[in-house]
């Protein structure tokens, strides 16, 4: 096989891989936040905000992320004018306003769409925790929110640390979506490689291949060790 | 609401109800404002007129954008699962098998195909298609990226089922001098096809789901896509998106139900205590 293509200095691999991990970087932190926000809400006193998480959760999870992504493009974006970025001087700055703007609409989906499989997953290392630790919680009067973040969550996050790898690492293979509205990440670069080297398709899709799985098998093997560190004995 | 989550607050007295009252009052004039912004945001930018919304009450929206498009949607997801399932069983016996040289070989292919995104593997299958068979219908190249990741964690699925069946199942097919692939054929795969059944469905939504990749970077011409096209025809795109992203919930959440009454079934029918792992997913594998 011939991977002379990886010399081409058309071809800005490298970057596009960094784009991959700035926008899984950025898009995992805001969903373990907005994930977090949504379990809370969901397990709440009041009626009205359990509804709330539940109705965000069961839609937005049921839509395609491509969807989503589209939507925060032409929808947040052109129809509704919603800037995320600030815009500078010049040819320069425009095309800079751009490339910031789409990279914020792009974190922005992934953490909208990712964010209610995180709560899904917390939400269910909730279940794991006994009973008898929010009663003691309870007898020796704590409130709710003293409940929740020093007894229930510590031990529900610690609980879920092998299903928080897994959107981890589908968040990771999700970031290729961002594609669809022109972020330079690595499966845009892959397809326009593929239009100029359509005979050596094998060879670039190998190397983007072992490129996403030198990110996704270590993130598995490193969750999959901290989950096993992380176990409560019980 | 589980019992674990129902602990986690006492039942409420009067200084209690009045605090929830308030914080009702509060989420919801909080709700009540995001909301306000929105429509405000909305009709300043004219997506509530008639006009925006009328197309959708015309048969032309339907019969030659939509409809269309989701029958594509839905062919790709059938095709897709119905070639994944028997990979997916294939390739999970193969690494349940004592010989070392199916064992690596499947274990490899299922760890490699679900470690890259399926947009990915799309953009390769197009390439093949194209390039190796001179077929320029996108279709085959998304049906073929869903097939080698789906049928990846089927196979996870499948293995999962078979090992959850118990001991004495394979003990008595050996015992009545079954060989290896009757024991598979007659004994096993049946019983843990049942009880994944309602997995398998749940798989089908993130196939569903995942036939718009199709749409971006290869130009399989699904539902989204046709929405893209038939938003810039009538100048409609939020209302239109707004429709489709519809279309998708409720589609998505029939087969959710099914999946719940499959599973429900499946649990009334297992009387004796027989394995429960319809509702657990293989480990490590997250439907997202």
């Amino acid at each position: 096989m011939d991977f002379g293509f990886l010399q081409d200095d058309r071809y800005d691999l490298v970057g596009a891989f960094w784009m991959t991990v700035q926008l899984s970087f950025w898009s995992a932190l805001g969903s373990l936040l907005l994930g977090t926000l949504l379990t809370a809400l969901r397990v709440s006193p009041v009626p009205v905000m359990r509804a709330a998480s539940t109705a965000y959760v069961s839609i937005v999870r049921n839509i395609p992320l491509t969807v989503v992504m589209f939507a925060m493009s032409q929808v947040l974006y052109t129809t509704l004018g919603l800037k995320l970025a600030g815009r500078g001087a010049g040819a320069a700055g425009a095309q800079q306003f751009l490339s910031d703007q789409f990279f914020r609409l792009a974190v922005l989906g992934l953490v909208l769409y990712t964010s209610t499989f995180v709560s899904e997953a917390l939400r269910s290392g909730i279940n794991t925790v006994p009973v008898g630790q929010a009663e003691a919680a309870r007898a020796i009067g704590l409130t709710f929110t003293q409940i929740l973040g020093l007894v229930i969550l510590p031990q529900a996050f610690r609980a879920v640390i092998a299903p928080l790898g897994s959107v981890l690492i589908a968040l990771i293979k999700n970031t290729t979506v961002a594609s669809a509205i022109g972020v330079a990440e690595a499966s845009a670069l892959m397809s326009g490689m593929l239009e100029n080297e359509s005979d050596k398709f094998t060879a670039v899709f190998l190397v983007f291949a072992i490129g996403f799985v030198l990110f996704t098998l270590p993130t598995g093997l490193l969750f999959g060790w901290l989950a096993k560190k992380g176990a409560v004995k019980r | 609401m589980s019992s674990a989550t129902m602990v986690l607050y006492d039942h409420p007295g009067p200084k209690a109800r009045r605090r929830n009252l308030i914080l009702t009052v509060l989420f919801l004039m909080l709700m009540a404002a995001l909301a306000w912004y929105v429509i405000a945001a909305l009709v300043q930018k004219n997506q509530l007129t008639a006009e925006k919304w009328k197309p959708f009450l015309t048969s032309q929206m339907w019969t030659t954008y939509l409809l269309p498009g989701l029958w594509r949607t839905i062919q790709a997801a059938v095709w897709s699962i119905l070639i994944a399932l028997p990979i997916g069983a294939l390739l999970g016996i193969g690494r349940l098998s004592e010989h070392r040289w199916i064992r690596v070989p499947c274990a490899v292919a299922v760890e490699f195909f679900r470690a890259i995104p399926v947009l990915i593997l799309m953009v390769f299958a197009y390439g093949f298609t194209v390039s190796a068979l001179g077929v320029s219908n996108p279709m085959p190249a998304a049906v073929i990226g869903l097939v080698l990741y789906n049928g990846s964690v089927l196979a996870e699925v499948f293995r999962a089922g078979i090992l959850s069946l118990p001991r004495g199942q394979t003990e008595a097919s050996l015992a009545i001098g079954l060989v290896k692939s009757q024991m598979m054929t007659l004994v096993l795969l049946p019983q843990a096809l049942t009880a994944m059944l309602p997995a398998i469905v749940s798989q089908l939504v993130v196939i569903v789901k995942d036939t718009a990749l199709a749409g971006i970077l290869i130009g399989f011409v699904e539902l989204r896509r046709v929405a893209g096209t038939a938003a810039s025809f009538y100048k409609n795109l939020l209302p239109t998106y707004v429709v489709v992203a519809l279309i998708y919930i409720v589609l998505n959440l029939l087969l959710t139900a099914l999946a719940h009454r499959l599973e429900r079934r499946a649990r009334e029918q297992r009387v004796g205590g027989a394995p429960n792992v319809g509702a657990a997913q293989a480990p490590g594998i997250a439907p997202v």
